[in-house]
């Protein structure tokens, strides 16, 4: 783990959108939020494929299905506080249901926000996308990982939900590991108890695995990036083994990670499982790792949540 | 002359089929769909270029359909241009049928959307236009909406879309029959002059009779010529057209005819 260059997801998209200029079906949109989302160097060098829509959502979603019906991929840029929720109707009926093919790059998702406070702080938006129909969700862990969640996203063929982060996170992926969209990945084997996490908090699952391991207790870690379709056949096989999960996100406790993660596990391998994320309440201002602290998705919070889980086994 | 007698009989077709259709499964939307049929005849067997044999061909003008409940017309038109069978109209509504109540782009090829929740249509219109433009093609999006969803306010982010990109290849018409689910628009929300809304947004507006066969192909040549900026043609119809007691009462919007209303209406239509 590369902890000294730090990178936020969200340059990662505006970066790996550069990568991927060179096919001239990818569009990007922007909602007034261009260099908050990263897109500010594609709209310099590829201005004829670039859009300012303002802030005017709803018809910034129902323009990019316009030009997905009509052969681009288009990348829908805007703060994940925003797109979905603003914007669910659009997404449901021009987007889902006709199966077409817009991406959207939705940043500043989640409690690390900081100091916008709980109206900027996505965090229902995996439970309001992954309960659509023919749409994928996807949450990088890093930026690495993004860029190649980015080039996937192009080669699939409808909605894909990117869900990236305002700050910079530790670098965990390199260019050589594996990633496959709608594949886990287990970033550290062990016996004990399952901790399975994305975005952000496979940085805090990885540093609980070691803590827990000083003590004695061999975590086993999965880097759940895709949300839906999840890795099933991972999660069983590792729930077989360990007897025990723990769910680690930076969303609302209902209807995200942890919920797709127990409908696996209820249906093909229940064990017990406790959940790390944000219970039911709205966040507020202040430094990223201060509200990790606050609302109880730190390492520590993991720990204790996966010392609690094996005590229930 | 031919062609306005020959077109008048084609949207007397599609409103037969329209009350055949919603009076078979007993549910849907006739008054707007009744109202729209001289126009959609205009367009599906005069302005529209397209191959109903192959409905993705790529240069074909693109044909949105914005306020999907009176998907009805639609499906008539296309039945009556080779689409589908026109039997497959008696499927409407019902299970296992590509013709959805509201339009679904997966299941019935030649819809060019998804449509049914207001206010989404003209800025997938508009995303097309920009697409026509951006690979430099000819065809025309026209893209039809009720007047009742221009209360969405989506509806005008899209309407200053149109202008930002200077879409002259966007041609929206809006159905003006002054009639909502609950009465009057004027009552409801009023939305005044859309004449002098849309010519604030700098577009190119129309204005005509929308059950005129004749003034609506004069309307048509009109836009021909119009370069620059987005058109509107602001087509006034009478909601439930063509059948006396469905005429302007905003009870039709969503209610099917009984059996005896049913044979009354087609009567009605049969002697035009």
């Amino acid at each position: 783990m590369n902890t000294t260059d730090k990178k936020a997801t969200r340059q990662g998209y505006g970066d790996a959108l550069m990568d991927m200029a060179h096919n001239e079906k990818i569009v990007v949109l922007s909602a007034d939020l261009t260099e908050s989302t990263k897109t500010h160097m594609f709209e310099k060098k590829y201005p004829k494929r670039f859009f300012q829509c303002g802030i005017a959502e709803q018809n910034m979603v129902g323009m990019a299905v316009g030009l997905a019906l009509s052969g681009k991929i288009p990348f829908v840029s805007t703060f994940a506080a925003f797109v979905p929720s603003r914007v669910l109707d659009q997404v449901r009926v021009s987007v889902c249901y006709s199966n077409a093919n817009v991406k959207f790059g939705s940043t500043h998702a989640g409690i690390t926000v900081g100091g916008d406070g709980a109206t900027h702080q996505a965090m229902e938006d995996i439970a309001a996308m992954r309960s659509l129909p023919n749409m994928t969700v996807v949450v990088p862990c890093d930026y690495e990982e993004t860029k190649k969640a980015v080039k996937q996203a192009v080669i699939i063929k409808g909605p894909v939900y990117l869900r990236l982060g305002r700050s910079k996170l530790p670098q965990i992926t390199g260019r050589t590991t594996p990633f496959h969209i709608g594949k886990a990945e287990i970033f550290r084997k062990g016996d004990d108890v399952t901790i399975i996490a994305c975005g952000v908090m496979v940085h805090e699952a990885l540093k609980a695995a070691e803590k827990l391991d000083e003590e004695g207790i061999e975590a086993e870690v999965i880097n759940n990036h895709t949300i839906k379709p999840i890795d099933e056949e991972k999660i069983i096989k590792s729930a077989k083994k360990t007897g025990a999960i723990v769910t680690a996100e930076e969303h609302q406790k209902h209807g995200g990670l942890g919920s797709a993660v127990a409908e696996v596990i209820v249906k093909h391998r229940p064990v017990p499982m406790e959940f790390v994320a944000v219970n039911d309440t709205f966040g507020e201002s202040g430094e990223p790792d201060e509200l990790m602290e606050k609302y109880k998705i730190t390492s520590k919070d993991i720990v204790r949540a996966a010392k609690k889980v094996i005590k229930r086994k | 002359m031919g062609e306005v007698k020959n077109l008048r009989t084609r949207a007397n077709t599609l409103r037969q089929d329209i009350i055949r259709m919603i009076s078979e499964v007993g549910s849907g939307h006739p008054a707007g769909a009744l109202g729209m049929a001289d126009i959609f005849a205009v367009l599906y067997f005069h302005i529209l270029k397209h191959n109903p044999k192959k409905p993705d061909w790529e240069d074909r003008d693109r044909l949105v359909l914005s306020n999907g409940h009176i998907c009805a017309v639609r499906y008539s038109a296309m039945a009556r241009s080779g689409y589908f069978p026109v039997k497959e109209l008696k499927t409407f509504r019902k299970i296992n049928s590509r013709l959805q109540g509201h339009p679904s782009y997966l299941d019935l090829p030649g819809l060019e959307s998804s449509s049914g929740s207001l206010g989404q249509g003209l800025s997938v219109a508009a995303g097309m236009a920009l697409a026509g433009k951006l690979d430099k093609k000819h065809y025309k999006i026209y893209c039809v909406v009720s007047d009742g969803e221009l209360d969405e306010g989506s509806s005008w982010e899209a309407i200053n879309a149109a202008n930002k990109w200077q879409l002259d290849n966007l041609i929206v018409i809006v159905d003006r029959n002054y009639i909502q689910i609950s009465g009057n628009t004027e009552e409801i929300w009023p939305l005044g002059s859309l004449r002098k809304k849309f010519e604030s947004y700098n577009w190119h507006v129309v204005e005509t009779d929308g059950n005129s066969i004749k003034r609506l192909l004069g309307a048509f040549d009109r836009i021909k010529h119009m370069k620059g900026k987005p058109i509107v043609m602001i087509a006034k119809t009478v909601p439930g057209k063509g059948v006396s007691f469905m005429e302007n009462n905003h009870v039709w919007h969503g209610k099917p005819p009984s059996r005896e209303e049913t044979e009354k209406a087609l009567r009605e239509l049969q002697k035009k």
